[in-house]
């Protein structure tokens, strides 16, 4: 049986001054090397999911948690944030947020040096990471004048130069434009799939998640109720948009709708209902 | 209603920094139109837009907003014929409550507080924002919030309405919410313009699409033509929705004519 990185149960999340929990009994596995889509409309709790698992929540920002959760072997409530870094990255939906250096190159060592780790480690992790991300060449450039595409993969190198088993990243192309977009997904599938990190995503772009997900977990207002394949979940939401706030792949609705023309399951993604397609 | 006929003759635009953002741009937009601006950042789109109301003025041609040359008149003066939508609702709302936040725009073109009293309640009303009327903007999610800036531009009843990146980073409600503003609009007669990177909105909810690309305005034509020439899209890596690469994958559209929607795709398979 493969290694289980993240290992979640019955977690509860209750931010001081709010009535309603954000997370309210959420139980969750992810295996190591794992690419997990969350799905969920604004304030389901994807992005208390997401910092709960690199600890962000309740150690920078203060909340109440129950239940249990074990991220990378460690508890993330009970170690410092920027030790829990070299475990789980994290990339959020602003990458100008977080960019803080003159150059590409002291943004991504940052990190590192924070952790008093030694000069030759640190250049190495920089190379490898700004290689891994497309930005070899970019050091001496400055973080606020490259493209939003290239700041996000700029974000992604800063998490993966500190060798993280997990990353992390909530709605990370909500502010990119179409290449910025691409860029930042064709990065994250490889970094999954070459690199095998355990990729956990929260993300509107429905097609993308469906094409790229192992597993898919729709939230709705701080419960987890959907969890399976994008080929087992997608076709379950189909007509249920307005209630859980979440889309299906277009390709999904047209097929549910145009039933008689599809032979097999239905498709989720666009090679799935090209070839599915009885002309 | 009153027109608002936008022209731009061999517009440029060149930043105080020396940077051409816009070149030799040729464009008349009638009243009543709903016409969507796409390009990847960089590509002039927001620049262009910018011309519409007078927030820039061009270094080279002249832009037309109704009978007002951009040259000769003040953004305040345009700005009732011609509303902008920001993209981020925190550039545009800075008032302590929703209520105020809506009126403030009414009281600065001169209307009487009845008038405004009226106004805001109806445009409340027309948002589903009337239970938040004496709440700070800043206390409601994003979504919502952005709604606030919409409504408090549309409040003030300009002929043209600019909408800059109106569905970035909402989710389904607060997409569908923006697109049942877009058909309100049309039914009334606005000219809507939307500036975006949602191509399905792009391809459902507008008649006509601009491209930007590296300045320059390389195509002005229906989203049906658009995700049907391939030239464009590759050279402006522009992807069509979903349902258009499928429907043209399987042989449902016609060449040179894409499917923009799941309906349009349904009714080929007829």
């Amino acid at each position: 049986m493969s290694e289980i990185v993240i290992d979640i149960k019955d977690l509860k999340l209750q931010y001081p001054d709010t009535d309603v929990p954000a997370l309210n009994g959420v139980t969750l596995s992810v295996e190591k090397g794992e690419f997990v889509g969350i799905l969920g409309a604004h304030g389901a709790g994807k992005t208390s999911l997401c910092l709960s698992i690199n600890g962000i929540v309740p150690n920078m920002i203060n909340a109440d948690m129950y239940g249990s959760i074990e991220v990378a072997g460690e508890v993330p409530p009970n170690i410092p944030v920027r030790e829990l870094a070299t475990k789980v990255g994290s990339v959020f939906d602003n990458p100008e947020f977080q960019m803080s250096q003159l150059s590409v190159l002291e943004e991504v060592a940052m990190g590192l040096q924070n952790l008093g780790v030694d000069k030759e480690t640190i250049m190495a992790n920089i190379s490898g990471a700004l290689d891994m991300v497309g930005l070899a060449g970019f050091e001496d450039r400055s973080p606020f004048e490259i493209s939003g595409g290239q700041q996000q993969r700029l974000a992604m190198a800063s998490a993966l130069s500190m060798k993280p088993e997990i990353l992390v990243l909530d709605e990370p192309t909500s502010n990119l434009d179409p290449i910025g977009k691409e860029e930042v997904f064709t990065v994250t599938r490889k970094i999954n799939q070459e690199e095998g990190l355990t990729v956990i995503i929260a993300e509107h772009e429905v097609e993308v998640i469906a094409e790229f997900a192992d597993k898919v977990v729709l939230l709705e207002e701080g419960v987890i109720t959907k969890i399976g394949t994008p080929g087992e979940v997608f076709p379950e939401l189909i007509n249920k948009e307005s209630e859980i706030g979440v889309r299906v792949p277009q390709v999904t609705e047209f097929a549910s709708k145009a039933k008689d023309r599809f032979k097999g399951s239905t498709p989720v993604t666009l090679d799935e209902a090209v070839k599915g397609y009885k002309k | 209603m009153s027109e608002t006929k936008l022209t731009c003759n061999n517009l440029s635009h060149t930043y105080p920094n020396g940077v051409e953002a816009v070149k030799d741009v040729n464009v008349t937009i009638d009243q009543g139109e709903v016409i969507s601006v796409v390009g990847q950042n960089g590509s002039g789109k927001t620049t262009l837009v910018k011309h519409f109301n007078g927030l820039l003025k061009p270094t080279d041609g002249n832009v037309l907003v109704g009978e007002l040359d951009s040259l000769e008149s003040s953004v305040g003066v345009m700005a009732q014929q011609v509303g902008y939508v920001f993209q981020n609702p925190n550039h545009q709302i800075f008032a302590p409550t929703v209520k105020y936040e809506l009126s403030f725009g009414l009281r600065n073109i001169g209307l009487e507080e009845e008038e405004v009293e009226t106004r805001v309640a109806s445009i409340a009303e027309a948002f589903a924002l009337t239970e938040y009327l004496e709440t700070n903007p800043y206390r409601l999610g994003f979504s919502l919030r952005k709604t606030v800036g919409m409504a408090s531009i549309i409040a003030m009843q300009p002929n043209v309405i600019i909408l800059d990146e109106p569905t970035t980073g909402q989710d389904f409600l607060g997409v569908k919410a923006i697109r049942d503003s877009i058909h309100k609009l049309r039914d009334q007669g606005k000219t809507v313009i939307v500036v975006s990177h949602d191509m399905p909105l792009v391809a459902e909810e507008t008649d006509r699409v601009l491209v930007m690309c590296e300045t320059e305005l390389i195509f002005d034509d229906t989203p049906t033509k658009l995700f049907a020439n391939d030239e464009i899209l590759n050279k402006t890596n522009l992807k069509p929705p979903q349902i258009s690469s499928f429907a043209t994958s399987v042989g449902l559209a016609k060449s040179n004519n894409a499917i923009l929607s799941i309906e349009d795709a349904l009714k080929a398979t007829k």
